[in-house]
């Protein structure tokens, strides 16, 4: 259906569709149009006025070319195509003018901002602005805004872009802020100085295009050109978002999003962003022993040793914590096999099926959201398992799609169609369908919260014979960032956690999530001192997920490449070099030296893995349908700031889990 | 101007059941999902209420049109017409200070205000009873300088006459609207120069003002009791309302015996209008004698529009004197 139409932009012709804007266009042949208020994943204000282009023939003014259609456009007189200038003497005065005015009030204090060195404006005032102001009347001065612990505010210097409220209302789902007034007098506030109520507000961090918006807790720490920035994988959830993350020296100062369309598209969320305070407290830096009921420091050499000891000739079962790359849960299977061992990564008491990638993973692909028409949510909570996905069946719902929710009632960023809390009405959907109807297609979003308890494996047989035979697809939405690769390289035991109490030693590789009975032997090898490391008996310090190099599986089965971004602290070390060490001491040497010759081994061994950023294409096979148990669904995630040892060990996260409790206690209070 | 809410907020708003029923007919006008298009009217008429727009009101206002208050906040600061801050309880002077009324002498009338009233705009007076303020350009400048109070313009003031205006109203009186210097309208100071044949039979005050006079509304709260709501938007949905009836007169195919009276005997009907009237259906007096206010609706509205309502009245006039003597 789409119109294809001839353009010429500074002498090049190219060929585009119709709908594109002018500033589109311009990108496609490669022009930078400067902006501030234009983002391409927020609706369109044109308000800041800074991609003024000529548009030859048309008025005789410069029109803002990220309002302006190529459609819209007249063609010449004998029908040439219609000419766009971005380099004529009437655009050049037209930015200078435009940035002379956005100068007009905003301060001179980019010394002390920390947007210096990364800001939109500093960048185009010295690219397309001049160099002089004629502007001797006072400046105006604007009240700050108290928008929580994570977004600190200098409103002076806001240029009213408004990407903040668009971002908020359009994707976040809020409705706090807006612009009020008008003229000079117009500021951005939240209704009556409300803090932001969304897991997604650092976004409007990373959206500012100047320092007016910026971060709290990064305040005044680091410049943009002292920072080394790595990209890599983020593991609060397990969606996989790619982010870049900022160090100086060993500490991390920042985490910021990476634009992936078919993962995060380019927002994470607030865990994901302000997570790595969490990175420096409460850290493992050396080995301990249990002697006499007390942990005691000791060195690598004694501590393996004492580990090897307890091992050898035990019935040994190995836990695959959330946080930890498929690499680490391939070298632990490779380890406790060879010691006879089993090993088991569903620490949740999750029913995955073992082996049957389209039961664990499902078969639809995140991007697909983005396409249908319904959304079933079936014991699925998103905006906490998965806030950035949340986002997008946000967007998906404002464009159209229903959403129908089957588990308890949340409060979600969009409208659903309540279909029931518990397994009848799943056994009704069952018995019902989907019934989408005719060209219509779906996605059904399983949260693993549906699946933990003693029924999990029938809920999951009932959601996929919901789903095959239909043109409808499956998304298992999983909270645990190891989980699915977990799964691949086949870290499970049939009997799952249950029979846990019946074995001599546990190795404990970082799952913090669960208790582990008293009696097993417990081995714990970890980044954060938290709940694994309390109940063992001996400690391996372990590298933290920025730490180390890893491939991580997301819930849509796409491996992707998590790089390091620093050391670990003291003598941790990295997960994968722990184990090997280890095996040698048991003269169980695994067959590699190096972190690549663990990869080819991995790789031969799951080849799909290989393929970075690809999800693989799941081979469909129904589970069997059992008997349903009673009563509701509950949700995986109950706390979403405090998921896993990271954000526990962070002052900020408890911040936020004690605001959002707060401010829940207050709403039922006000009720 | 900084606008921001006011300090001190009442508690709680709500609509008169009168302002209730309106504001539910103004969200009818517009779609199924674009209710908050009838912020602006529904935010008025708040204000109208209570005299300034509180934030209890705008939440009000909001959840009447399933908005967010941030959003219903967002209009009411833009608007300069919204006052945010409570104003004189009997009336607050919009003095308009832009050219023309500038040059008539406007800054003398801001003086009385600040002599009178308060020396800041939107302050209030002493008593509670007034408050001033300057605005924009209201579209009298042949009749500067000029003030507009409550629903009323104050047209050709002097210092004088807007120190007399301000003293009556505090005694509780309602000014006479209107051109203050014995003005009729915007016609020349010393009479009519061209036109002068459309001057017989001048009422003693202009349409606007005689309104004004008639009503004695100029300081009045609107309540929705006043004038008669009209909704032609909901006769769509099926709805009875009070104006606008139409019912379809009795008409023949074709004329009695085949021959149609001459309707144009009746003063005023032309050839034209015969004309149409023939294609309604409609070939004798009798037929027009029989007319009722509704049947004279659906004439109007299905006739092409040469054929007012005034017009079709006085036929049904003059048709039922023609029966009366036809008969007699």
């Amino acid at each position: 259906m789409t119109d294809v139409k001839k353009i010429i932009i500074d002498n090049q012709e190219i060929e585009v569709d119709s709908e594109m804007t002018l500033i589109q266009a311009c990108e496609l042949v490669g022009i930078e149009i400067p902006r501030f208020c234009y983002h391409e994943r927020l609706s369109i204000a044109g308000n800041c006025r800074m991609c003024l282009v000529e548009v030859v023939g048309g008025p005789p003014k410069p029109t803002a070319s990220c309002a302006m259609q190529v459609k819209d456009l007249r063609p010449g007189p004998e029908g040439q195509p219609p000419v766009v200038r971005t380099n004529s003497k009437m655009v050049k005065k037209a930015r200078e003018g435009v940035m002379e005015f956005l100068l007009i009030n905003h301060p001179l204090d980019c010394p002390i901002c920390d947007q210096g060195g990364e800001c939109d404006l500093q960048d185009q005032a010295m690219a397309f602005g001049v160099d002089f102001s004629r502007f001797k009347e006072p400046k105006r001065a604007v009240d700050d805004l108290a928008l929580g612990p994570l977004v600190s505010t200098n409103m002076t210097r806001c240029i009213s872009c408004t990407r903040c409220v668009r971002f908020t209302s359009e994707v976040a789902g809020i409705s706090q802020m807006g612009q009020t007034g008008r003229g000079e007098d117009a500021e951005i506030t939240s209704y009556l100085n409300q803090t932001l109520d969304s897991n997604l507000q650092g976004n409007i961090i990373d959206l500012c295009p100047v320092g007016a918006l910026t971060s709290k807790p990064y305040a005044f720490t680091a410049r943009p050109w002292e920072l080394s920035n790595t990209e890599t994988i983020d593991v609060m959830d397990a969606l996989g978002s790619n982010i870049r993350v900022d160090t100086k020296g060993r500490e991390v100062m920042r985490i910021l999003p990476r634009n992936h369309d078919g993962v995060n598209e380019e927002w994470i969320s607030d865990k994901t962003r302000f997570v790595w305070d969490g990175l420096r407290r409460q850290r493992l830096d050396k080995p301990y022993i249990r002697k006499d009921g007390k942990l005691v420091s000791v060195d690598w050499n004694e501590a393996l040793n004492f580990a090897a000891e307890s091992l050898l000739g035990k019935n040994i079962m190995g836990l695959v914590g959330d946080l930890t790359s498929t690499e680490s849960a391939y070298s632990l299977k490779k380890l406790v096999t060879k010691l006879g061992g089993v090993v088991e990564c569903r620490t949740d008491g999750s029913k995955l099926p073992i082996d049957n990638r389209s039961g664990y993973v499902g078969n639809a692909n995140i991007d697909d959201i983005d396409l249908v028409d319904e959304i079933f949510l079936i014991g699925s909570n998103p905006r906490n398992e998965a806030p950035v996905l949340n986002a997008r069946i946000r967007k998906a719902w404002s464009e159209g799609a229903n959403v129908h929710l089957l588990g308890p009632k949340a409060e979600l960023t969009y409208d659903y169609s309540y279909l029931g809390s518990d397994r009848s009405a799943l056994r009704k959907l069952t018995a019902r369908g989907l019934k989408v109807g005719k060209g219509r297609s779906a996605v059904v979003i399983l949260g693993v919260g549906a699946l933990t308890d003693a029924d999990g494996a029938a809920v999951l047989g009932h959601v996929m014979q919901l789903v095959s035979g239909t043109n409808c697809k499956l998304l298992v939405l999983h909270n645990a960032a190891s989980r699915v690769g977990a799964m691949d390289v086949g870290a499970n035991n049939p009997k799952g956690i249950s029979d846990l109490i019946n074995y001599d030693v546990i190795f404990n590789l970082g799952s913090d999530e669960m208790e582990i009975p008293n009696g097993p032997f417990v081995i714990y090898q970890g980044s954060h001192g938290d709940r694994g490391a309390h109940r063992a008996d001996i400690i391996l310090p372990a590298a933290a997920y920025t730490e180390e190099s890893g491939i991580f599986v997301n819930t849509e089965g796409r491996p992707q490449m998590a790089n390091r971004s620093g050391f670990a602290p003291g003598d941790a070390r990295e997960n994968w070099a722990i184990l090997r060490a280890l095996s040698q001491k048991m003269d169980v040497t695994l067959n590699f030296d190096t972190l690549g010759q663990l990869r080819e081994a991995l790789f031969i061994e799951h080849p799909h893995l290989k393929n970075i950023d690809l999800p693989l294409e799941n081979e469909w096979r129904n589970e069997m349908v059992g008997d349903l148990d009673k009563g509701d669904f509950t949700f995986a995630i109950k706390d979403f700031y405090l998921t896993n040892p990271i954000a526990r060990a962070s002052t900020l996260m408890s911040e936020l889990s004690a605001q959002t409790k707060a401010r829940k206690s207050s709403r039922i209070a006000a009720e | 101007m900084l606008r921001r809410l006011h300090e001190e907020q009442p508690r709680s708003f709500s609509f008169t059941r009168e302002n209730k029923v309106w504001a539910e007919t103004q969200i009818k006008k517009y779609p199924a999902g674009r209710e908050a298009s009838a912020i602006i009217p529904l935010l008025w008429r708040a204000q109208e209420q209570e005299g300034w727009l509180t934030r209890p009101a705008i939440e009000y206002v909001a959840d009447l049109l399933g908005m967010a208050y941030m959003r219903a906040l967002e209009v009411a600061t833009f608007y300069f017409m919204f006052h945010l801050k409570p104003v004189g309880n009997i009336a607050h002077i919009q003095v308009c200070g832009t050219l023309s009324c500038m040059l008539c002498g406007a800054e003398d009338l801001i003086s009385v205000c600040k002599d009178k009233i308060a020396p800041n705009p939107h302050q209030l007076s002493e008593d509670g009873k007034f408050s001033w303020e300057e605005v924009e350009c209201l579209g009298a400048c042949s009749n500067a300088p000029m003030v507009q109070i409550g629903k009323d313009y104050f047209e050709d003031l002097t210092q004088e006459s807007i120190g007399q205006i301000i003293d009556n109203l505090s005694a509780g009186e309602i000014p006479t609207p209107g051109p203050q210097n014995g003005r009729f309208a915007s016609e020349p100071k010393d009479g009519l120069t061209s036109l002068m044949e459309n001057e017989s039979g001048r009422t003693k005050f202009n349409g606007s003002v005689q309104m004004a006079e008639d009503f004695k509304d100029t300081i009045k709260r609107i309540n929705g009791t006043e004038a008669e709501l009209v909704t032609p938007w909901l006769q769509s949905s099926g709805k009875k309302t009070s104006q606008l009836r139409m019912k379809k007169p009795k008409t023949f195919k074709s004329p009695r015996k085949s021959v149609p009276e001459d309707l144009s005997n009746l003063l005023g009907l032309g050839e034209k209008a015969k004309i149409e009237l023939n294609n309604l259906g409609v070939y004798h007096s009798s037929q027009i004698s029989k007319w009722d206010s509704d049947e004279i609706h659906w004439v109007h509205s299905n006739s092409s529009g040469s054929l007012s309502l005034n017009k079709l009245k006085s036929f049904v006039e003059q048709a039922k004197k023609l029966q009366t003597n036809k008969d007699g």
